[in-house]
């Protein structure tokens, strides 16, 4: 049963991102994006992984979307100032994006990994499993995300100040 | 929650691989086929969303935690990235009036 909630949810995730990358208005693509990510959630979930759920859920749906959200409101677009590529170029896109998949699939099938995929330890996704890890082997890279984020926050506050000491 | 999970045992990590080939050329077509540029970052989310799916189907397959704090890491990548990229389109649109990305052709030179 649980592996009939995958393929629909993975059906469900593809018709979404589809619909990120063909909708009109950069709105709908937000909401879309959102969905998308929501189906990403469910599958975290289908896969055990709680704790990335539960990342997956508060970082990308609540934080990452809404600065995307406000950032379309800041600039005020609509579907008058959303620039059209010309329709060859978006053949010619979506003919590279299908050789792409046709090569990738390809290459898989040469690969041959078709074993199921079986939950050893239903413990491996939770907090606690993940902090022991977290904090342990990966305790510098850890402590050097704090500082990435740190980098990244001084940057994006000096990159939107308008520059008033030039003028 | 837990009967769920073990009843998971049935799907493939084949097609797991060919979802998030899917979703990430899926990714690569608007990154190609769009030119706002705010599209083109939602473009690259979901290619960084793909990855991180398939390496915690990877990290479930082969039962090792450090799979899933690769995602971590990417996460808190994704959100560093997500904010610098924001901030940088803010000021072309009041540099440039238009977030097309074509308009910002000359930095090829």
């Amino acid at each position: 049963m649980s592996t009939q909630v995958f393929y629909f949810v993975a059906t469900l995730s593809i018709i979404f991102s589809l619909m990120v990358i063909f909708a009109k208005n950069p709105i709908h693509s937000v909401l879309y994006l959102i969905l998308t990510f929501f189906t990403f959630t469910v599958h975290y979930v289908l896969l055990n992984a709680q704790f990335l759920a539960v990342v997956n859920f508060i970082v990308y749906m609540g934080a990452i979307m809404v600065l995307f959200l406000f950032v379309l409101m800041l600039l005020n677009l609509n579907k008058e100032t959303e620039p059209v590529k010309s329709p060859l170029i978006k053949i010619v896109g979506v003919i590279a994006g299908c050789c792409l998949i046709v090569t990738l699939v390809g290459s898989f099938k040469a690969a041959t990994i078709t074993s199921p995929l079986i939950l050893k330890n239903p413990g491996l996704g939770l907090v606690e499993n993940l902090g022991k890890e977290l904090f342990g082997p990966f305790l510098l890279p850890f402590e050097l995300s704090s500082l990435l984020l740190l980098a990244a926050m001084v940057g994006a506050v000096l990159l939107s100040k308008r520059d008033e000491v030039e003028a | 929650m837990e009967n769920l999970t073990i009843q998971m045992a049935g799907v493939p990590l084949n097609h797991y691989i060919y979802l998030c080939a899917i979703i990430f050329t899926i990714g690569v077509i608007g990154v190609l086929t769009r030119r706002n540029a705010i599209v083109i970052f939602m473009s690259v989310e979901l290619m960084l969303n793909a990855v991180n799916l398939l390496l915690t189907a990877f990290s479930v397959h082969s039962n090792d935690p450090s799979g899933q704090v690769f995602v971590f890491f990417i996460m808190a990548l994704a959100a560093a990235e997500v904010a610098v990229g924001l901030a940088i389109i803010v000021m072309v649109y009041r540099n440039t009036k238009s977030i097309d990305i074509n308009v910002l052709n000359r930095l090829k030179w």
